[in-house]
């Protein structure tokens, strides 16, 4: 993966695939504790005690497909080579959170990335799950909620072209600001 | 623009419905955009980008965008199906954004398949 970005969609895809209604994204820049914390915390059907202890070896997986798992490993790798660690918590039934964190400033910590992506895509890909992104960076935030969204549009689906466009451009702007 | 207000929201939404009440059938297509782990590190993001800029541009309004897992294929990635109304899927792999654009055009909207990137015709299945 080249970029944070990039892991955040492929938890929340893996999220969806364990059934997911909900997926919370918080993500804060502390710049005074020099620490970028990403959280990820779904709905799904969680993973038991053994489950959660192989998730972070590559050679694990649920898929039938392909005899390898890369998306936790990878995001794993990426929190220690830049002094921070991943988290797992879960439970059957009970969702799972993912917690990774990083050293802000450090040489090998991967950019963010496109995050205003990341959401539209995960956005028109899952239109039906209720999406929350929050993101803090010192004292200022951008926040997300699909629910909220989804109740001003009444029938309206949130992949009428007309909506992807007016969230890319509403996402794109609140992250820009944020940024700036 | 600037953030969406709850304002904004409800004048999108009779905008999408007057309009919807004037087309005259479903959507011509669906574009699926493989989004497993081997499809997001090789570039499956920046092909539903891609399809979104060519949507917007064009105004486009029944086509139908989606994503799906990986399909088992992952050293082909990034990969896409097309299906066209009544047409078998078709699949296409290492793409970029610029063989998408050149898809979206000729296949999605144009209805011709372009073979010199496509992996298969007929039916796929999505883990």
């Amino acid at each position: 993966m080249q970029d944070l970005s990039l892991h955040i969609l492929d938890i929340v895809e893996n999220s969806l695939a364990a059934g997911a209604k909900r997926v919370e994204i918080r993500l804060e820049e502390d710049l005074q504790e020099d620490r970028m914390t990403i959280e990820i915390v779904d709905n799904g059907c969680g993973m038991d005690e053994e489950m959660i202890q192989r998730a972070l070896d590559p050679f694990f997986t649920t898929k039938t497909v392909r005899r390898v798992g890369l998306g936790l490993p990878l995001l794993s790798e990426a929190c220690r080579i830049s002094n921070g660690e991943l988290c797992l918590q879960s439970s059957p039934g009970q969702g799972t959170k993912v917690r990774a964190t990083f050293q802000l400033s450090h040489i090998d910590r991967q950019p963010l990335g496109n995050m205003g992506d990341t959401l539209i895509t995960l956005i028109v890909g899952h239109p039906e799950v209720d999406l929350f992104y929050e993101h803090r960076k010192d004292g200022a935030s951008f926040s997300l909620d699909t629910r909220e969204i989804k109740g001003a549009l009444g029938d309206v689906p949130l992949n009428e072209p007309q909506v992807v466009s007016a969230l890319r451009r509403h996402i794109l702007a609140g992250l820009e600001e944020l940024a700036a | 623009m600037a953030k969406l207000s709850i304002e904004d929201l409800k004048k999108i939404k009779e905008s999408v419905q007057a309009s919807v009440t004037l087309r005259e059938g479903g959507s011509r297509a669906k574009v699926n955009i493989h989004m497993g782990t081997c499809g997001i590190a090789s570039g499956a993001r920046g092909i539903m980008t891609a399809v979104m800029d060519e949507i917007e541009k064009g105004d486009i309004k029944d086509v139908i965008l989606t994503t799906s897992g990986c399909a088992g294929l992952c050293s082909r990635e990034p990969m896409i199906t097309v299906e066209l109304l009544g047409s078998a899927p078709v699949k296409y792999i290492d793409l970029t954004p610029d063989k998408m654009r050149e898809i979206f055009s000729e296949h999605v909207l144009g209805g011709k398949i372009l073979e010199k990137y496509a992996l298969s015709v007929g039916s796929e299945t999505t883990f």
